[in-house]
């Protein structure tokens, strides 16, 4: 059984510090729901502040429907996975997992049965006798899942459960993750500053900074129609061009950027003379020449084969490069150090966007 | 190196000079009639159990010793509850302190409790015994709101005894418990929580486990210091109470009875070892653990 989550105008203060600011969000039963974002920028606020350890300042906390003010944690219907795991290093696997039964009560033969089946849930059918310092660091982070499940919660949250682990084994358990979710079909609330992640796994994401959310939407409108320039900037690559809106209408918008005046398309509706950014990913813009609205040149810094593709880097403003990425196929040629190339892009993969926070590099 | 080398040589130097041999000398004493110098070595000296056999039973009259006896066990059963008193004022401190509390106020509270113990004991003791007194502040408080008529003989009754020791020892209670808790995890404690676990729960099945070592440690410390002890008892003790330490100092310093007083504390000595140990097993403590 599963149960939705709403934040209603949570604001969650420490002392004069606003670390989550003012979230109103709308998470549904069954949903893989992350929050994306830099570190410190409230995550693990709001993940604590839907598991009871925190109250927010203002607004409130509901599940289910229900209001959970004044509910603790341990009252809740929901299970919380540590960043660091947290599992009780001087129990027994299965103790570990059968911990919030044994709480609520439930007989021996009734909680050796149910570790057993969450065993073979968490591929480790048998070991329920090991000691937590003879797992891998996989094998922990799953019984941590297990031990979370086993009290049959209906939010399963999650945080950042998978930085301590290598790369191999994070891809791994990804998929792990997500097809654990499928097949218990309950809530599940994710954490995590890594992009990949977020993108893979989930049906929707918020994307926070410093405490605000930025953008609550699906993984493939995050990437392709960011709605700050914190998002455009944050979640994959994306090269910006500052400037002033010379041009508008409600489709598309031009920008006169230190590059010459370049278009893109304008969902929010600038108008002229707003400040704005336009952005071309890397992988959107192409050597050569188009339309003279969608093209601009710069001298080559560097270029780095990649294998399956090439990253051009041409001086941009400031320290920071623009970069063309090119792919194995493409007809052109890779331009050489120091000359002179001409970059151009399709006018509906550039988008503009009004001037704001970027993500730090 | 060098350096290593000399301190080496000093911890051995003292271990064996300061420790060692005067124990040796004690327990060897111990085995022997008490004589006066001349005649040591003697045809009168033997090695004996007599200074042992007078524990049990009284020298001239043969009659069972239960003075000395009595005294051995209530020593030994005061300190164990002095030991409890201890842990269980010490363990909400020192959780409180360790988990729960801000660091300024773990601070103003670490300072509240050491700052006492710059006052010698002696001026500690006899400050509790005036609190204490029949006279004393706590009755005139107890008088004067008209909860007793008649002062309760705190000193009399052996509180005073039991408030002064426990008091004594209370820091080697605390610091075992507050360095044990304080290396908790505390998303373990919550993650206790989060599963449902109710406060007692996580005590119980989280913190306490975690800390036993220095739970043992504590109550180790506590108990063997407090069955030795030689002060407070003497202060603050009811005046038909008889500490057993203090019947071994009489031996030594009253009736020159050196070989009985040594025989004597070893008998202390022995008892406190065997129960120390009885409980570190009860608990499966090991005693590498205790002193980690
Ligand atoms: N108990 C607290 N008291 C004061 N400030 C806090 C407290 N907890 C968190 N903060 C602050 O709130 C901000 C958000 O912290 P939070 O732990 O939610 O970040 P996060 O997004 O989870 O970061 P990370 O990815 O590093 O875990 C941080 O600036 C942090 O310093
Ligand atoms: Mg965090």
């Amino acid at each position: 059984m599963s149960a939705g989550v709403e934040l209603d105008h949570v604001t969650v203060r420490f002392g004069e510090f606003t670390a989550v600011d003012n979230a109103t969000l709308d998470i549904k039963g069954g949903e893989f729901f992350s929050f994306l974002g830099p570190s410190g920028c409230g995550k693990t606020t709001i993940l604590r502040t839907v598991s009871g350890f925190l109250d927010p300042s203002e607004g409130m906390v509901k599940i289910g429907g229900q209001n959970m003010t004044g509910i603790g944690p341990n009252k809740r219907p929901t299970a919380l996975i540590f960043q660091n795991l947290a599992l009780f290093p001087l129990m027994t696997v299965a103790e570990n997992i059968t911990y919030g039964l044994r709480v609520r009560g439930v007989d021996k033969t009734a909680r050796t049965k149910k570790a057993n089946e969450l065993l073979d849930l968490i591929a480790l059918p048998g070991q329920g006798d090991k000691l937590m310092s003879e797992l891998s660091g996989g094998q922990k982070q799953r019984v941590a899942i297990a031990r979370a499940l086993a009290v049959q919660p209906k939010v399963l949250l999650l945080d950042e459960p998978l930085s301590a682990l290598d790369l191999k084994l994070r891809q791994h358990m990804r998929s792990e993750l997500r097809s654990i979710q499928r097949m218990v079909g309950i809530t599940f609330i994710y954490i995590t500053h890594d992009q990949g992640e977020a993108l893979t796994m989930s049906d929707r994401i918020a994307v926070m900074s410093d405490g605000v959310i930025q953008q609550v939407a699906d993984g493939k409108a995050v990437y392709d129609d960011p709605a700050t320039s914190f998002v455009a900037s944050f979640v994959g690559e994306n090269n910006p061009f500052v400037g002033i809106i010379t041009r508008a209408d409600s489709s598309y918008a031009v920008v006169d950027t230190l590059f010459g005046t370049l278009r893109g398309r304008n969902p929010k509706g600038l108008k002229v003379g707003d400040k704005a950014i336009l952005f071309v990913r890397p992988e959107s813009a192409k050597l050569g020449t188009g339309a003279a609205d969608t093209t601009f040149s710069s001298k080559v810094k560097s270029v780095a084969f990649e294998g399956n593709m090439t990253h051009v880097f041409l001086e941009g403003v400031g320290k920071k490069d623009v970069t063309i990425t090119v792919g194995r196929h493409s007809s052109a040629d890779i331009p050489a150090q120091d000359e002179i190339a001409s970059v151009t892009y399709d006018v509906d993969l550039g988008l503009v966007l009004p001037e704001g926070k970027m993500a730090r590099e | 190196m060098l350096l290593g080398i000399i301190f080496i040589a000093l911890v051995a130097f003292w271990t064996l000079f300061l420790v060692a041999l005067p124990y040796l000398y004690m327990v060897v004493e111990s085995f022997h009639p008490n004589l006066p110098p001349i005649r040591r070595g003697g045809p009168d000296d033997f090695v004996t159990l007599t200074q042992y056999k007078s524990f049990f039973v009284t020298p001239n009259s043969g009659t069972v010793n239960w003075t000395h006896m009595g005294a051995f066990g209530f020593s030994i059963i005061a300190s164990i509850a002095v030991t409890a008193l201890n842990f269980a004022i010490c363990y909400p401190l020192a959780y409180y302190m360790a988990q729960a509390g801000t660091p300024q106020k773990v601070r103003t509270l670490m300072l509240c409790l050491i700052v006492p113990y710059w006052v010698n004991e002696i001026l500690r003791a006899f400050s509790l015994r005036l609190l204490l007194a029949s006279k004393g502040l706590i009755n005139q408080i107890l008088m004067g709101t008209g909860i007793t008529d008649v002062p309760i003989d705190f000193l009399g009754n052996n509180t005073g005894l039991y408030v002064g020791l426990s008091y004594a020892y209370l820091l080697v209670m605390m610091f075992p418990l507050y360095n044990a808790i304080e290396s908790l995890d505390r998303n373990q404690i919550e993650a206790a929580r989060d599963l449902g676990a109710p406060w007692w729960r996580i005590h119980k099945d989280v913190v306490i486990p975690y800390a036993k070592p220095g739970i043992a440690s504590g109550c180790t410390m506590v108990f063997m210091l407090s069955a030795g002890s030689l002060a407070a008892p003497q202060f603050l003790g009811g005046p038909r109470t008889l500490w057993f330490t203090a019947i071994v100092y009489d031996f030594f310093f009253q009736n020159f009875n050196w070989p009985r007083g040594a025989a004597y504390a070893f008998i202390l000595l022995t008892g406190c070892i065997i129960l120390v140990m009885a409980m570190l097993r009860l608990f499966k403590v090991s005693l590498g653990e205790t002193i980690k």
